[in-house]
């Protein structure tokens, strides 16, 4: 009997690391995340995570180690189709002016796609906004507004969802709200999701593993629960 | 009043450039009661107008008497200094100088070559480099208002543009808005120079030609041929520096270098 075969990572940092000005604010990261699976990046404040998440989205540039892609180093990809590939969500979620559906338009226009008003309709129920979608973003909510961002990301079909902070900015209430939205996408879709957040219980309720942060240096990794409880 | 002290035209001028600077640095005084601190800047911008109008008014009363390739040479001189000057206005914009130099050499020095050519403009020294030195300083100022909207723009905005990038948007398009709204802001002082010609403003070369025995209407329409000629310098110089900086702005990798603490 064949034991079953682990997924291959979707993606792996080497080594990865970027100091600026002599001050080091990520030094040699190296992890990997599995296909399907979501790692919660924790620590304390001003620890990296952002940083770190900066850099698998090529925002910043290393300036040691690499991410792989699959087999490919990131570096080979262009920019824009690899930060298509790793959608970003960030803490806040800076729509841009107009309607909420010219807004999931953005992404897939860029690439000269336009999206379908089917698929408005699919990604604003993905992230319960069915009806939406010719409001104007001005009069949404704080978690309103964060689940359009959400749902802008996904329009792009991403191959892993980084999600940086998604709920911090947010009162309780919607917080609770973009947490389940989050949850249902990354559950029922087997999306591969790497969170930032500084809130345990968030990572615990989201996350299969974690890997821990400090001073910018990963210095505990694996289940979450070994990570959060060691 | 100082005309009774003053009989004699050089102590007249220092006089009067004096009360003129007193009264700058009045303001100055009442900007630093609320808090805005200007004045070293000021005092150094006015010195160094000071002394650099005199010189080139000594090195003019040479140039008349030399040969009219000497213009070209001395507008080339202007354009370079109006690059350094307005470049400070982009602080923290890579490539700010070069950016700055060139588009006022596209935009005033092709506007000055075209007009020249055109007879609009004379190729006397007495003509062209006054004029020439008018396209070039409008160009400096909208070059020094573009850039510096442009950057307090970026910098306003690090999240929106991130997250067009982070989209998959390529850089132009991620700053789009803010190119637009730069541009638009720096030609403001020249659009209301050409609306308020000859009703708020009669500006000191229409004067100037009158007193030189130039016929009044043919003056009129001489400032109005030289505040056209300003608006299309200033434009173009605003288009193309809007468009060199946007394409430094961002790394190879696209990347946003402007940021805010960097």
């Amino acid at each position: 009997m064949t034991p079953p075969s682990t997924p291959d990572p979707i993606l792996r940092t080497d080594r990865l690391g970027r100091a600026v000005k002599d001050k080091v604010l990520i030094a040699d990261a190296t992890f990997e995340v599995r296909a399907g699976k979501v790692l919660a990046i924790v620590g304390p404040s001003g620890s990296g995570k952002s940083s770190l998440l900066r850099l698998l989205n090529r925002l910043d540039e290393p300036t040691s180690g690499t991410v792989y892609l699959g087999q490919t180093d990131y570096r080979q990809i262009a920019p824009r189709d690899l930060r298509r590939k790793l959608g970003m969500v960030n803490q806040r979620p800076y729509l841009f002016p107009g309607t909420v559906e010219q807004n999931l338009r953005f992404g897939p226009l860029q690439r000269g796609e336009p999206l379908s008003q089917d698929a408005i309709d699919q990604l604003l129920l993905r992230v319960g906004l069915n009806g939406y979608a010719s409001r104007n973003v001005s009069n949404l909510s704080g978690g309103e507004a964060q689940r359009v961002s959400v749902a802008r990301t996904l329009a792009n079909s991403p191959e892993v969802l980084l999600l940086d902070e998604p709920t911090s900015a947010l009162d309780e209430t919607s917080k609770l709200e973009v947490e389940s939205c989050i949850q249902n996408i990354i559950r029922n879709q087997r999306l591969t999701c790497i969170l930032v957040t500084h809130d345990t219980a968030q990572a615990t309720r989201l996350a299969e593993c974690a890997l821990l942060l400090e001073g910018g240096r990963v210095t505990r990794a694996g289940p979450i629960h070994e990570v959060l409880h060691a | 009043m100082l005309k009774v002290f003053f009989s004699d035209q050089l102590p007249l001028g220092l006089a009067q450039a004096l009360v003129a600077a007193l009264a700058a640095m009045f303001v100055v005084l009442l900007a630093r009661r609320r808090g805005i601190h200007l004045e070293s800047e000021t005092i150094i911008a006015m010195v160094r107008g000071l002394v650099q109008i005199v010189a080139v008014g000594s090195i003019l009363l040479l140039l008349l008497r030399g040969p009219r390739w000497t213009s070209g040479l001395l507008l080339a001189f202007m354009i370079i200094a109006a690059g350094a000057t307005s470049a400070r206005r982009a602080k923290g914009m890579p490539g700010a100088f070069q950016v700055s130099a060139c588009s006022i050499a596209l935009g005033a020095g092709s506007i000055i070559a075209l007009m020249t050519w055109l007879g609009v403009i004379d190729t006397a020294i007495t003509s062209l480099v006054p004029v020439g030195s008018m396209l070039i300083a409008n160009s400096m100022n909208t070059n020094g208002l573009a850039l510096n909207r442009l950057r307090a723009d970026v910098l306003a905005h690090v999240g929106e543009i991130e997250t067009a990038l982070a989209l998959g948007a390529e850089t132009k398009n991620s700053v789009a808005p803010y190119v637009q709204a730069s541009f638009e802001a720096s030609l403001i002082p020249a659009i209301d120079s050409l609306r308020s010609l000859g009703i708020v403003w009669i500006p000191g070369l229409m004067a100037g030609m009158m007193l030189s025995g130039a016929r009044p209407v043919y003056a009129a329409i001489y400032q109005f041929v030289v505040l056209a000629m300003i608006f299309a310098a200033s434009g173009l110089t605003s288009l193309v520096s809007t468009l060199l900086i946007r394409e430094r702005i961002f790394t190879t990798a696209q990347q946003l270098i402007l940021q805010p603490g960097r």
